[in-house]
């Protein structure tokens, strides 16, 4: 018993990670229908960033992870200003490509800079935030995690709700033409939420540096992971992007636990084709009407 | 004899048949057929051993290229899966050719025919999915066949791969860069005439109907579920039989490379070479093995100068930046493709020396 709650619980934590990792995916798709195979070197990015900041520049956690934050905001601007723009309107196809040679870009340059080891943060977080339940212990970065992604969470339902420019990226991402006809600045509605989301891949990808340490590799294959959490939670729900990466994450730490340990890694993926097949859209994604 | 003919001056095409001809003037044909002797009797006699060893790379390459050129760019579906299929081909040919003794000659079709089957299976869910749901649920299939082959002991071997016995004929025994150069090519002319000349025929058109708008391909009367797994069914088959000639060539089979990233390789030949174009495939078939070969020398010869060295940066990731450069700027620039660039400048020529 005391085993399945903590899988229970690791598997929670990992899939709350998931989630936070998938807000910025959901994010781009949401406004701009872009699948962004580069979200894994986004959240790099963003986590070598502050690791730079913090182990060779010195400076105290806090302005570091500021400074990360507002790097990767104006870094998710550039992209979409240089290499995004460029490609509204055309095929799905190249745009799918575009950020596969993206994250094959930011790949060779990150391994360039850094090379391919394991780079760790120094200890911050306070070991008072860890949490005891019985027998079962959660570490201080998973409390974290789970103060972060609720934060986020709220953070974002009142943004897209109540903000005017959340409202104009729910516009766009409806119906762009008439978003446009209403006088909505669709490109501008773009860049920002590409900066946004670069901003909140940053922001998940220290969070994962902090629990698994950094590396390249893991953490572009994260971005991969971030597939079939969308598709469960449906492509375009930011809420559902929570919850999908709860279920994949307590299945993977399940399957791990008590079927095999190589299994995990393609549970995820086994599901998706399944739920692909019976939900197209998702648990929560929008139902699209087609017309010829 | 017929009359020599040249480029009109304008489109006085009459029917449909002249509309389908693959060459416009005989010229086009003369110089494909000299292209062909060149190609056999030419270039195996003349350059060096390595030389052949990456038109052999290439030649395989650009067969697995027109496969996934039929499905992304005649078909419009998206596959991230076609790196798993060319291992499937792989470890279809190397278990007929130890476990059932097959010749390669029937094992390398038959491996085709597996992958195909394969292939079909992933393509299932095209029936309810297209677009960007369609190309998630492909990658999945990527990442199920890549641990299948890795977990599937019994059958693959695991991380010990497989070693095949040599091609045979006979008492003729295939071995060696120049042998595989005359088998590798003379399968590559093959398949790309077959995909040229399906492509202009009814299963061709239905293809494009599909691409271009699938809701109106199936008003139309095109039973798009059966052609979309058609496509995906020959796109594999092609995906299959270049890796199982790939398994010949290297001699043992392992399930390393055939990962997600050789499936992007593969992904950015057709789009460099241009989609929708048969000769483009080859083309980006070629530009992306010179550029991997290009750039592993280039990161080699780096490595050894004293500054770098010293400096203790490792060179090697500069391929992949390139790598990705080269896909994004293409993309950018000129997004149909080294098929287009090649139009342009056979235009140009055309009126030459009086162009305006």
């Amino acid at each position: 018993m005391d085993f399945f709650l903590q899988l229970l619980v690791n598997g929670v934590c990992v899939g709350l990670l998931y989630g936070i990792s998938a807000m910025g995916f959901v994010m781009i798709f949401k406004s701009s229908s872009v699948l962004n195979f580069a979200h894994g070197e986004l959240l790099a990015l963003g986590a070598f960033f502050f690791l730079a900041l913090i182990t060779w520049a010195k400076l105290p956690v806090l302005i570091a992870f500021i400074l990360t934050l507002v790097g990767c905001f104006i870094l998710g601007f550039l992209i979409e200003r240089f290499f995004l723009r460029p490609l509204i309107g055309e095929k799905l196809i190249f745009v799918i490509m575009l950020t596969v040679g993206l994250a094959a870009m930011f790949k060779g340059l990150i391994l360039l800079i850094w090379g391919g080891n394991l780079h760790t943060y120094p200890d911050f977080l306070p070991e008072a935030m860890a949490l005891k339940l019985g027998s079962i212990y959660i570490a201080p970065v998973y409390s974290a995690t789970l103060v972060i992604s609720v934060l986020f969470l709220v953070l974002f339902g009142l943004f897209f709700k109540k903000s005017s420019q959340g409202i104009y990226m729910r516009s766009v991402a409806d119906n762009q033409k008439a978003a446009l006809s209403l006088g909505v600045h669709v490109r501008r509605v773009f860049a920002l939420s590409w900066a946004i989301a670069a901003l909140v891949a940053s922001m998940s990808g220290i969070v994962l540096g902090i629990i698994n340490g950094v590396n390249v590799h893991d953490l572009s294959s994260i971005g991969l992971k971030v597939f079939p959490v969308v598709i469960l939670g449906g492509l375009d729900s930011i809420g559902g992007a929570i919850i999908g990466g709860i279920i994949i994450g307590l299945l993977e730490t399940f399957t791990g636990g008590y079927i095999s340990p190589s299994l995990r890694d393609v549970v995820p993926y086994i599901v998706l084709v399944f739920i692909l097949l019976v939900k197209p859209y998702g648990l929560f994604g929008l139902v699209e009407i087609e017309r010829v | 004899m017929r009359k020599f003919s040249f480029h009109p001056c304008g489109n006085y095409r009459e029917d449909y048949a002249q509309e389908l001809t693959i060459f416009d003037t005989d010229y086009g044909r003369v110089c494909v057929g000299l292209f062909l002797v060149l190609l056999f009797f030419v270039i195996p006699l003349t350059v060096s051993p390595y030389m052949l060893y990456i038109l052999n790379t290439i030649g395989i390459a650009a067969i697995a290229a027109i496969g996934l050129n039929i499905l992304i760019g005649y078909t419009g579906l998206i596959s991230l899966g076609h790196g798993a299929f060319f291992g499937v081909g792989a470890y279809a040919a190397a278990i007929l050719a130890t476990r059932v003794g097959l010749d390669f000659y029937l094992a390398i079709p038959a491996a085709g025919v597996i992958t195909a089957l394969v292939g079909m299976i992933i393509g299932i869910p095209s029936g309810r999915l297209k677009g960007l749901y369609l190309t998630i649920a492909t990658l999945a299939g990527q990442f199920i066949i890549e641990y299948v082959l890795i977990h599937w002991d019994s059958m693959t071997q695991g991380t010990m791969g497989i070693t095949i016995p040599p091609a045979k004929i006979m008492q003729w025994e295939i071995a060696g860069d120049k042998s595989f150069f005359f088998l590798i090519f003379f399968c590559l002319v093959l398949m790309t005439w077959f995909a040229v000349n399906v492509m202009r025929s009814k299963y061709g058109r239905a293809f494009i109907a599909i691409r271009d708008n699938d809701r109106a391909a199936e008003g139309m009367g095109i039973p798009i579920f059966k052609y979309k797994l058609l496509s995906f069914a020959m796109s594999s088959f092609y995906a299959g039989f270049a890796g199982a000639l790939w398994a010949y060539y290297m001699v043992s089979v392992t399930a390393e490379p055939f990962n997600l990233s050789l499936s992007v390789e593969f992904i950015a030949m057709v789009i460099i070479g241009g989609m929708g174009n048969i000769p483009g495939a080859i083309f980006g078939a070629t530009f992306i093995t010179l550029l991997n070969e290009l750039l592993r020398y280039i990161t080699g010869f780096l490595m050894n100068i004293g500054v770098v060295t010293s400096s203790g940066l490792n060179m090697a990731p500069l391929r992949e930046f390139v790598f990705g450069l080269s896909i994004v700027l293409f993309i950018l620039l000129e997004p149909r493709g080294i098929a287009e660039l090649w139009r342009i400048i056979r235009s140009n020529f055309r009126l030459w020396p009086f162009s305006y």
